[in-house]
């Protein structure tokens, strides 16, 4: 589904984000990336997105390499991924359901399907009652799930979640988790990063570790080793 | 379905704008203002230069040459004269004015002095010529007038010229002059008004940048979730309509009592030029260059403005 062929990202100034990276995850996996601030895990997913070009190398999205991709096309194709961010990346002047609903007007979706769906969805994060809340009314745990309401509104192929428990409690974590692991059950590919030992343990899926830019294990049924 | 689709839009886009306007009221309302200042300008440079017009109309209106003909002059070569002076293209007004209408006058001007009143008693006969007044269609015409009195072409019948004499020579210097400062005021007036209005035209559009440059991160997000450019541009072209829109409705509801209030000193000033009449005329002029004027800046700085930060 997605696969990372010899990529390596360089900056200008010769710092190396990524270097020489290849893996692949398959339809329906779980699976984490850990590794040191610095480590080039947020890299990768920037580059999932296509908010990144990697130096070089290439990415493969459903077998298509993204970077080829026409800026219209990067449209259509962000539409069937899920992103989540550790900074929640909500729209600050939209409520709960605007928030989502902003996703599914993007898609082009219809009036009646965000009517529908959007108080489900809500529903689905336990945020049933916040629908018309705007963000700097929500608590940070309450804002994350909005966020990952917005990221499986649109059924993506895969979501990928870039340390979406970075600003989080451990109560607010745990919960976290759990919704992914519930969205993961449900079909969803979900690639997440990581540096919380606690989440890496309590999943027990397969697990990347990296380091200076570099893959140095990948284990199924993984744990946190650094 | 698909043109359902396409009013769904639409539909969108001016609801994402008016909530846009309306939750980043404080935004809104400083964007307002600073293309409120914009229009003010644009609408402020209209009437001063139809001021500026009307009283240098009227200042040239007030230059003429006055002609002396004659006392033995017959009606029959003033006529004469008179037509063919009238039939000069730079002349735009001859006026004729007889022996006894001037003594009438002169009588009249003097009515309070005994002394003139007594001696033209008694000198019996009117001693006062008639005289031709001509208005020039421009100041600076005057010259070749006076050329065209002062050449054969008005003698009488027996050669003789029934023009005593024209006071050109005598204003000649103050006509030059005039139509000098004429010149400048038309030219240094509409330079500065340009000027002034690029300049607020320039803040103003670079005041709705920054507005959507606090947007940026917005911006960003909404490409990563998905979205088209299209579909993260209009809304904001929508709110920068609605900042034009507004600050036009002001502006044109302040020009109301504004002009109202200027309009006796603008009659004093400029002989009969009233503000608050020439408002109320050009209306439909002012309504559209002000709104027409607030909306494309409103809608093209935004455009443009968005457009820096849809390259994610």
């Amino acid at each position: 589904m997605i696969y990372f062929d010899k990529v390596s990202k360089v900056y200008s100034d010769k710092s190396v984000a990524l270097s020489d990276v290849t893996f692949g995850v398959k339809p329906k996996e779980f699976v984490s990336i850990v590794g040191h601030s610095g480590a080039g895990k947020t890299t990768l997913l920037r580059m999932i997105l296509a908010e990144e070009k990697p130096t070089n190398g290439s990415v493969f999205f459903q077998s298509v390499n993204i970077h080829s991709l026409h800026k219209r096309q990067i449209v259509y194709m962000r539409r069937k991924i899920g992103a989540i961010f550790q900074d929640f990346k909500l729209l600050p002047n939209k409520t709960a359901f605007e928030n989502i609903a902003f996703a599914m007007e993007a898609a082009g979706r219809p009036d009646e399907d965000i009517q529908a769906d959007v108080p489900h969805v809500l529903q689905l994060v336990d945020l049933g009652d916040k629908m018309g809340k705007f963000p700097h009314e929500m608590s940070g745990g309450e804002k994350q799930r909005v966020a990952i309401a917005r990221a499986i509104v649109n059924q993506p192929d895969v979501i990928i979640a870039d340390e979406p428990t970075g600003n989080l409690d451990p109560v607010n974590t745990y919960e976290i988790v759990q919704i992914l692991k519930k969205i993961n059950d449900l079909g969803t590919t979900i690639i997440l990063t990581t540096h919380n030992k606690g989440v890496i343990d309590s999943l027990g899926r397969r697990v990347i570790t990296m380091e200076n830019g570099k893959i140095v294990r990948d284990d199924h049924e993984g744990r946190y080793v650094l | 379905m698909k043109k359902n689709m396409l009013w769904t839009k639409i539909k969108r886009v001016l609801r994402a704008g008016f909530i846009n306007f309306w939750r980043n009221g404080f935004v809104s309302l400083s964007s307002i203002l600073v293309v409120f200042v914009t229009l003010f300008t644009i609408g402020s440079v209209m009437i001063l230069l139809a001021t500026l017009e009307t009283s240098l109309v009227q200042i040239k209106q007030k230059v003429d040459i006055n002609v002396d003909l004659v006392q033995t002059a017959s009606e029959d070569d003033i006529q004469v004269l008179k037509k063919s002076l009238e039939d000069l293209p730079e002349v735009k007004k001859v006026t004729y004015v007889s022996r006894d209408e001037r003594l009438v006058q002169f009588k009249k001007q003097n009515e309070n002095d005994q002394l003139i009143l007594q001696s033209l008693q008694e000198l019996g006969d009117n001693p006062l010529g008639a005289v031709l007044n001509i208005e020039a269609k421009d100041p600076s015409q005057y010259e070749s007038i006076a050329k065209f009195l002062r050449s054969d072409s008005v003698l009488s019948k027996d050669d003789k010229s029934i023009v005593a004499r024209d006071n050109f020579n005598r204003t000649e210097v103050a006509i030059n002059r005039l139509v000098q400062i004429i010149d400048t005021v038309q030219k240094i007036g509409f330079g500065l008004s340009i000027i002034l209005a690029l300049i607020s035209i320039i803040i103003a559009f670079n005041t709705i940048r920054l507005t959507i440059y606090i947007s940026r991160e917005e911006i960003t997000i909404m490409k990563l979730v998905g979205a088209s450019n299209r579909h993260i541009r209009w809304p904001f072209v929508v709110s920068g309509t609605l900042y034009g829109f507004f600050a036009a409705v002001l502006v044109l509801a302040i020009f109301y009592p504004m002009t109202y209030w200027l309009s006796p000193y603008s009659v004093k000033l400029v002989g009969g030029f009233d503000v608050f009449a020439f408002y109320l005329q050009n209306f439909s002029q002012f309504f559209l260059i002000i709104f027409g004027s607030g909306i494309a800046l409103g809608a093209f700085s935004s455009y443009l403005a968005v457009r820096r930060y849809l390259s994610v």
